[in-house]
């Protein structure tokens, strides 16, 4: 068990920054994500951790420990799952569980009994005797987990294990990785491009953009409160409305943002709620089912052909015609503001 | 309709990969009568047996040559050839490119250059470091001077090769406890057992087909190899032993087919699949 330090940590690839200056604190025991695009430096910042990259400058202490330079990974008691799984293609099951132990000498009673036990947990039991190539991509998987289960880590990486599923699995892989973690409460470090799976699994995710990291936060806290608009438009979707509004109480060089969900037709709110409402000129309609997205303009907006979305709830049978202009609105309260120079947030 | 289509361009190709060895097989066993009827007699049928076989060129190349001195000669130089390729290509081949970075990639380059300069511009100064060494007229010749070739190229493949490989496997090795020396000697090699195969393939059939260095450097008929002493055995001035080298060429080529059938198959299979991905 063990918490991870991070300080001023660079990485730098010729001209390219990978990571930028990361300060980051990951608590004991806790499920931490990190979120970004490719190239983002979130992979870098892993691997970093893990010691298979060598940062430029900075420091990383893993449970006090100071392990950047030169202590190599298997000394830095981690456990990685690669996003192909890296499963040895000549061991079978078994022997790939066991390999960690293997490496560490331990008795082959305790290999033996461990490697069941873990197997128990992911009940992959039945599959020990066959080879990687004879598994389904979420065996692969389980099977990755359960290597890296046994070697009992300080800390898990965990490097986009889910992205090789397919969406039917997904769901529930990550349920079952989330309740295995909340057991073991062993320090995870999870890294994705997936800002669903990174609110779903996340107990705090860092969301990181070309080698920085832009906002930490409980998945709430980057949702609801987005500290610019990069976090703003990369977390959720679909992403944050942006309008700059031409407003007489705001200073000039004001973006106003709003989630799709809370843009509803004016008829929806209540009557005490404090609303700003927009004029809403509605292109196109689409129907997903459980809701509708509602793209259009609104002409309040300096950029008057910006597209705009609402997402109407299914609960909302109101007709929404297309190629016309309705009265929407937003509560004040849910209304964020950020500068349109800068993109960072303000406090109105 | 497509499967007719299909079978009968599998057909063609068969004829056609297989119509050499048919030709060695007939010329081999037929009469001298029977081969040398020139080409004005339209009623002679070339491509079957008018008259009775005969073994008459087999013994000529196996008992008036030395076809089976030349044979182990060739397996020596091959045997050790192969050897020293293996042994020093896929060490370079996979610190090139696993190791070095992006220096990797230009020192790689730079190797498979020295591949592309033709042995004729280079057997002179051959000549003089052999003649140095005191190597002249010795398979010992052959065996320094072929790992020039097959040792650039094939550093180039195996580091080709270990691109294809992800270097996850590794890693995890790594993680899992191991040193990375220790994942260089027990898990690398099984990752890239076909680029090793490739190798000797590789190896095998350039030293089996070498001429020039082979002319240039050996001279006694008994220390020959297979490549160099049936052409100068059975060509006589313009006079052609067509059976006895046919028969040659047989006998090397076939073993050469069944070797390069059953590598090629276990290549394709591929040993990493399933590691990564789907």
């Amino acid at each position: 068990m063990a918490g991870i330090e991070i300080r001023s940590l660079r990485k730098h690839f010729g001209d390219l920054h990978a990571v930028d200056g990361v300060d980051l604190s990951i608590r004991d025991g806790e499920l931490l994500v990190l979120l970004g695009s490719s190239g983002s430096g979130k992979t870098t910042l892993l691997r970093m951790i893990a010691g298979l990259e060598r940062p430029t400058s900075g420091e990383i202490y893993i449970g006090g420990q100071r392990v950047d330079g030169d202590v190599p990974p298997r000394a830095r008691g981690i456990a990685m799952v690669f996003q192909s799984y890296a499963l040895y293609p000549h061991r079978t099951v078994f022997q790939n569980i066991a390999f960690p132990l293997e490496a560490a000498r331990l008795p082959r009673k305790q290999i033996d009994e461990k490697v069941r036990w873990a197997a128990d947990m992911f009940s992959i039991s039945r599959y020990l005797d066959r080879y990687p190539r004879q598994l389904s991509g979420g065996e692969r998987q389980r099977v990755a987990l359960c290597r890296a289960l046994v070697r009992d880590p300080k800390v898990f990486l965990l490097d986009e294990p889910l992205a090789n599923l397919d969406a039917k699995l997904r769901h529930t892989a990550r349920d079952d990785l989330k309740r295995f973690q909340r057991q073991i409460q062993t320090t995870t470090v999870y890294v994705t491009h997936d800002q669903v799976e990174a609110m779903g699994l996340g107990d705090r995710i860092v969301v990181m953009e070309r080698g920085k990291v832009r906002q930490v936060g409980t998945p709430q806290e980057v949702y609801e409160e987005p500290v610019d608009t990069f976090v703003a438009t990369f977390v959720g979707q679909p992403p944050m409305n942006l309008v700059e509004a031409s407003d007489p109480s705001l200073p000039p060089g004001t973006l106003m943002g709003f989630r799709p969900e809370q843009f509803l037709p004016r008829g929806v709110f209540g009557a005490g709620e404090d609303l700003r409402a927009f004029r809403f000129s509605v292109r196109r309609v689409e129907y997903l089912g459980s809701d509708r997205y509602v793209y259009g303009s609104v002409a309040e907006s300096s950029t008057p052909d910006a597209t705009i979305i609402a997402k109407l709830p299914g609960t909302i049978a109101l007709s929404i015609p297309e190629g016309q202009t309705q009265e929407f609105a937003v509560p004040r309260r849910a209304l964020r503001y950020f500068d349109a120079a800068t993109g960072l947030r303000r406090r109105a | 309709m497509k499967r007719v289509a299909l079978y009968g361009a599998a057909l063609g190709f068969t004829v056609f990969a297989g119509f050499p060895f048919y030709w060695m097989l007939i010329t081999a066993f037929k009469q001298n009568r029977d081969l040398y009827v020139g080409a004005t007699d339209l009623s002679h049928i070339p491509w079957i047996f008018n008259d009775p076989p005969t073994l008459e060129h087999v013994k000529l190349l196996l008992w008036q040559t030395d076809f089976p001195r030349w044979v182990l000669n060739t397996l020596v130089v091959v045997v050790a050839v192969v050897v020293i390729t293996v042994a020093v290509a896929v060490p370079a081949g996979y610190s090139l490119a696993r190791l070095v970075g992006r220096w990797g990639e230009r020192l790689g380059m730079g190797i498979f250059f020295t591949y592309l300069i033709p042995p004729t511009l280079l057997f002179v100064p051959f000549s003089r470091l052999v003649s140095l060494l005191g190597l002249q007229n010795s398979l010992g010749a052959l065996i320094l001077i072929y790992p020039t070739m097959t040792i650039p190229f094939s550093t180039w493949l195996v580091m080709g090769f270990l691109r294809s490989v992800p270097w996850d496997i590794e890693e995890q090795a790594m993680i899992d406890g191991y040193s990375r020396l220790a994942v260089i000697l027990k898990v690398a090699p099984r990752l890239i057992v076909p680029g090793i195969l490739t190798v000797v393939v590789f190896s095998f059939t350039l030293v089996l087909q070498e001429f020039v260095y082979a002319l240039t450097f050996i001279s006694s008929v008994n220390k020959m190899t297979v490549s160099l002493g049936v052409p100068i055995a059975l060509v006589r001035g313009d006079v052609y032993h067509w059976g006895a080298l046919m028969a040659a060429a047989l006998f090397t080529s076939i073993p050469l087919a069944i070797i390069y059938n059953a590598f090629i198959d276990r290549f394709i299979q591929g040993f990493t699949m399933g590691a990564v991905k789907g």
